[in-house]
């Protein structure tokens, strides 16, 4: 670990305040980095974590607060004087461009004439002097995720920063590729640039970082050295009370099959989608079958294809409940006793400028709330309060709009919503993304009762925890093809991670022969 | 000092009601605003506008039949603006309905039968359908634009009325004119209030905005319309069909527009001519807008645009001004409107530039 | 048919395409920063009377198109302010436009309705127009005539070869992204909008100053909302928008000769005169059908209003 005890902070900031409408994101914030050290701040969804870095990366202006970058102070009115101190970000939802090649979305954050071959050799040269490999001529729509996260990455390096900020890096990566990916941040330290590393998982900010700042609710709880603590502790900082447990109950397993896929293969219309191969898959009723894999590998275009929001061609593909359901649409599967949680929120799985009682109305309007095809409000109301009451959903009430609740309660809110529904098969995507970790493991405890009441339960999400946590049998999607399920007491986090890549014994490479 | 719009955590209700009432406001005092500008009395101006047409029976009674087509239009235009569904084209629908519906007053000429008005309002409405069905169908089956599909058919129906004005179905003893001949008294819509032109097609329009009112707040299928036109997203999730509220929102503004057409050469004009809408097919959006695609508020909100219409006639005979001054307070209104709507989201902020 | 009667019928063809080809690339650069701007017609029809009045005050053709263009820009400010400042709905503040530009144009133009306006004579371009059959087609035309080719090019090179072309497309694709790594969003949009504007102000002129040449109220008829649909039939390439404007042009001029031509045709004039709206519309269906043609080559986020500070 680099000593750096008499020299000056890259970075010190000193009472960052930062007040929106409806909440205080940043309550006077204290921070310093010095050069070469690797810091992670660390807290819950909705501690102000993004918000801070967007302050220092000059994306939002502070309300109070000064800013010190090597001893001097300064205002960030905007990225690009950000990045002519020095300080890149990437991003966790990435800042790239689909329909522009690699070296056009690099070309984009530096500035000068525009001259794509020089930038192009550079960023060959950058990409193999950090073990980052990427084509600087291909469409960023072309790429994996992972490889779009190197091009961020690359086109930070590209300007020499001295610190750099990473929002949740590694949400995206295979277990392998997160050790890459430490690696060249270990490099840049030893380079002497500072790494400002943001993310909620203990045991990467453990293993890979100097010191860290805890925020909660907008404010500092604490700073530690993240070697001399344990995952209870830094937890503690992190959500004020402990980690809560989930109660399992014994899986049944062997009940009726409510999912059956079989031989699915869909060619996606999104020219920016994955195609489906040969997918193969059963659920049944009283167990949880989760499918873990990298995004972008055909998750979405496999729920859409289950829940009939692209309805397929071939009707055979996938039956629920012993009914062939490929051409139905979603409101007839559900017919058929299917609900579904998808990922997105706002805007699919609820409309954000409708009431609560009308946003039930979405998907439970077969639980007698149509009349003469009138709507019975009354009936949709009784429901939303019992939802909320029973999944503790905190907003004003059954007449608030969607928009207005948390992340955390509008997915407790979903969840509710389709659970009390008493679904026959339940399909959950990204179930506790981006949730607190209160409402994580309480929707997670509500999924695990749903499995022992005998509901079949599929659940699709990129935090391979999770799965492990919650799954009685895993699967991985990679590049649109689905690898043989793995009992999850019978595997590990390092099998999955390998799976993830594609690298499972049978599967199919590009080149069309099989893995050993 | 700079101004500064800062998102409210809630939509503003109060602002969603009030927004109509400011661009009304900012319209008047730019109308007045304009007047001064062509060298006339602002207050003088405002009188003969705004305030000239009612001031007799007559008056109101001219200003309730020319909100009747506006009030038809925007109440089944509003049904697919709702859904995001971007029907432009019913001036064109507007007047198919009129060619459609007179076209059966003239084969059954003479004719004493009392079915002949249903009948012709009823083959208007599914002339204005027709026309309407086919930016639907080309939008669900092909993906083409709606917007600009069913503008160009606006030019294809004035065409087509010219075509029969001028050619099949001229009245010849006419002298000429592109006109046919007039609608015989079965054919025509019976007065309401004796002594003015108002008709019976105003109760359509009321009726169309009870009916319109119900099927928006009250049914399921107009729920989903809500749904589409707010996060398509979730009308794919929830599994109502997208193409079906294509459809609903066309045709309802195709029937409305159709039956608005009708009753205009059934009722005021009484003959089909090449002059049948002065324009309430487009008007009939801003109408749509400024009552904010309610029922309640496009009843309103029409007999305003109508009093834009009578004022513009009034401007033309008592100040010397082009008639087309109505188009233009027209669209300042809808501007108005558009940037009032900021203050439902968002509230001013006067906040000092930092450097 | 002689080699004369093709050579004017191109001619004819060139000159009707002209204010498709300046409107529609005003407008491609417009929906390439994510704006849909539908107030073209509106905005053409001010243009038209704007730059009308001008060149009959002032007698100069080059003034009026100064005008026309600042006219032009005027309206489209407006619907900056409402679509971009005020972040209101794009359709509703494009339709506001069209329908408050058609009425204003109307309104203006009442008093030069009976005002003829001397014809403006065209350019030779030495020893190209010599040549046979095209040279009298391409090489004698009006000034803007040669500037609606060289727009193309520059368009072309501004979008592709350009670093602020790469950043308008990165606007149009993702306003989110381009806001983070900080481009001011709404600038560039302004900028690309009042473009936009500038081009429909010049087409507008084109007709009333050149084409016609006089002012008649709803002169513009469709044209504006034509070159609207051109973009989509170019998918949104500058190129396409010339094949795209000489094959309106084509049409309008082909039912023109055949009204014109005294020929026994039975076929109502009406009819005639509704083809080139009927083209627009099978041309669109054509062109629409495909969706990942229009998914990979339309901006991403066209339409969408972009909230600052969210």
């Amino acid at each position: 670990m680099p000593t750096h005890t008499s020299e000056t902070p890259r970075l010190a900031i000193r009472g960052i305040r930062k007040v929106y409408p409806a909440v205080v994101a940043n309550d006077g914030i204290d921070l310093t980095v010095m050069p070469g050290e690797i810091h992670a701040v660390l807290g819950e969804n909705g501690a102000g974590k993004s918000t801070l870095m967007k302050v220092i990366y000059g994306v939002i202006r502070p309300d109070e607060g000064e800013i010190l970058w090597e001893g001097h102070a300064v205002t960030i009115p905007n990225p690009a004087q950000a990045r002519a101190l020095g300080i890149g970000m990437v991003f966790q939802h990435f800042s790239l461009f689909e329909t522009l090649s690699v070296v056009q979305n690099v070309a984009l954050s530096i500035p000068g004439k525009l001259d794509l071959e020089t930038l192009s050799k550079q960023i060959i040269e950058v990409s193999n002097r950090y073990g980052l490999p990427v084509d600087p001529r291909r469409l960023v729509h072309a790429l994996s995720v992972g490889e779009r996260q190197r091009v961020e990455i690359i086109r930070c390096l590209l300007q020499n920063p001295r610190l750099l900020i990473l929002d949740e890096p590694t949400s995206v990566l295979t277990p392998q590729a997160v050790r890459k990916l430490f690696e060249t941040l270990r490099q840049l330290a030893a380079e002497g640039v500072s790494i400002l590393y943001i993310s909620h998982k203990l045991d990467e900010i453990q293993e890979l970082c100097h010191k860290a700042t805890v925020l909660r609710g907008g404010k500092v709880t604490g700073t530690c050295n993240p070697a001399e603590e344990t995952p209870q502790t830094m937890a503690r900082m992190m959500i004020g009370v402990d980690l809560p447990a989930c109660c399992h109950g014994e899986p049944d397993g062997g009940g009726e099959l409510r999912l059956h896929i079989h031989g699915l293969s869909h060619a996606t219309e999104d020219p920016f989608g994955t195609d489906l191969t040969d997918i193969n898959l059963e659920v049944r009723g009283g167990e949880i079958v989760g499918i873990a894999g990298v995004s972008g590998n055909g998750q979405q275009e496999l729920l859409r294809a289950i829940s009939g929001e692209e309805p397929l061609t071939d009707k055979h593909a996938i039956h629920m409940c012993g009914v062939p359901v490929g051409r139905m649409n979603p409101a007839q599967r559900r017919g058929l006793g299917m609900c579904f949680v998808p990922e997105e929120r706002l805007g699919r799985g609820a409309v954000p400028r409708l009431s609560l009682t009308e946003n039930i109305l979405l998907t439970a309007y077969r639980q007698g709330m149509l009349f003469a095809g009138l709507i019975r409000f009354g009936v949709a109301k009784r429901f939303a309060e019992e939802c909320i009451k029973r999944f503790d959903v905190k907003c004003g009430g059954a007449g608030s709009e969607a928009k207005s609740l948390s992340g955390g309660n509008l997915q407790k809110f979903i969840v509710g919503r389709e659970i009390m529904q008493e679904p026959r098969l339940l399909v959950l995507a990204q179930p506790t993304w981006g949730v607190d970790v209160g409402a994580s493991s309480f929707i997670r405890q509500s999924v695990l009762d749903l499995r022992n009441s005998g509901t079949a339960i599929l659940v699709i999400s990129e935090e391979l925890e999770e799965l492990f946590e919650i799954c009685d049998r895993i699967v991985v999607i990679s590049k649109g093809t689905l690898s043989p399920s793995k009992v999850t007491s019978g595997t590990n986090v390092e099998e999955i991670g390998m799976w993830m890549s594609g690298l499972w014994p049978g599967a199919r490479t590009q080149d069309g022969a099989h893995v050993a | 000092m700079w101004l500064k719009f800062e998102q409210r955590p809630e939509p503003s209700r109060v602002m969603t009601y009030l927004s109509p009432l400011l661009a009304v406001g900012l319209m008047f005092l730019s109308g007045m605003i304009l007047f001064f500008v062509l060298g006339k009395s602002p207050v003088e101006g405002f009188k003969v506008f705004f305030m000239n047409p009612l001031k007799d029976m007559y008056g109101v009674a001219e200003l309730f039949l020319k909100a009747t087509p506006l009030m038809l239009c925007a109440v089944g235009l509003s049904v697919g603006f709702k859904a995001n569904v971007w029907n432009i084209g019913a001036e064109g629908q507007l007047l198919i309905g009129a060619l459609v519906g007179g076209g059966l007053a003239l084969h059954f000429e003479g004719s004493n039968s009392p079915l002949l008005l249903p009948a012709m309002i009823v083959s208007g409405a599914l002339g204005g359908m027709l026309w309407a069905a086919i930016p639907a169908f080309l939008r669900t089956r092909f993906n083409a634009n709606e917007i600009l599909t069913s503008l160009m058919l606006v030019y294809v129906a004035e065409l087509l009325v010219s075509w029969a004005v001028h050619g099949p179905w001229k009245d010849p003893d006419g002298f000429n004119f592109p006109q046919t001949k007039m609608f015989g008294a079965k054919a025509t819509l019976p007065i309401l209030l004796a002594g003015t032109r108002l008709n019976l097609a105003l109760l359509f329009a009321l009726g169309a905005l009870v009916v319109g009112w119900i099927f928006m707040n009250r049914s399921f299928m107009g729920y989903q319309m809500k749904v589409a036109g707010q996060a398509e997203f979730a009308g794919r999730y929830a599994g109502f069909s997208a193409k079906r509220s294509v459809w609903i929102g066309m045709l309802a503004g195709g029937a409305m527009a159709g039956v608005a057409g009708i009753s205009e050469v059934a009722g005021p004009i009484g003959q089909i001519t090449e002059h049948i809408s002065p324009g309430y097919g487009f008007a009939a959006m801003i109408v749509a807008f400024v009552g904010r695609l309610s029922p309640i508020g496009i009843f309103f909100s029409s007999l305003l645009m109508a009093l834009l219409y009578m004022g513009g006639e009034q401007a033309q005979q008592y100040l010397n001004l082009p008639s087309s001054i109505s188009k233009v307070f027209q669209g300042m209104l809808l501007f108005f409107l558009l940037g009032s709507d900021v203050f439902i989201n968002f509230r001013p902020r006067l906040v000092r530039r930092r450097k | 048919m002689g080699l004369t009667f093709i050579s004017s019928i191109l001619f004819a063809t060139i000159v009707a395409g002209t204010p498709l080809i300046i409107v529609a690339l005003g407008e491609l650069i417009t929906e390439k920063s994510g704006v849909l701007n539908l107030g073209a017609e509106g905005t053409m029809s001010v243009g038209a009377v704007a730059a009308f009045a001008v060149a009959h005050q002032t007698g100069s053709p080059l003034l009026g198109i100064l005008a026309g263009m600042g006219a032009g820009m005027v309206m489209s400010l407006l619907f900056g302010i409402s679509a971009l400042t005020l972040m209101a709905n794009q359709v509703a503040s494009g339709l506001a436009l069209s329908i408050f530009g058609v009425g204003l144009s109307a309104f203006i133009g009442k008093p030069y309705e009976s005002v003829a306006l001397a014809s403006v004579e065209p350019i030779r371009i030495p020893l190209l127009h010599r040549i046979p059959v095209l040279g009298p087609a391409l090489f004698e035309q009006q000034g803007l005539v040669y500037f609606s080719w060289l727009l193309i090019v520059a368009v072309a090179w501004f979008l592709y070869r350009s670093r602020s072309g790469l950043v308008l497309r990165a606007v149009g694709e993702s306003p989110v992204s381009a806001h983070s790594i900080g481009y001011n969003v709404v600038r560039i949009r302004y900028q690309a909008v009042l473009f936009g504007g500038a081009m429909a102000g010049i087409g507008g002129a084109f007709l009333s100053v050149f084409y016609t040449p006089m002012w008649v109220e709803g002169m513009v008829a469709g044209r504006g909302w034509i070159a609207l649909s051109l973009v989509v039939f170019a998918t949104w390439r500058p190129g396409r928008v010339m094949i795209g404007a000489y094959l309106f042009g084509g049409c309008m001029i082909a039912q023109m000769f055949v009204q014109g031509s005294g020929a026994r045709i039975n076929i109502p004039s009406q009819f005639l005169s509704s083809l080139p709206y009927v083209a627009t519309v099978l041309v669109l269906v054509l062109i629409s059908r495909n969706r990942s043609t229009i998914r990979l080559n339309s901006p991403a986020s066209l339409g969408q209003t972009f909230l600052r500070d969210a």
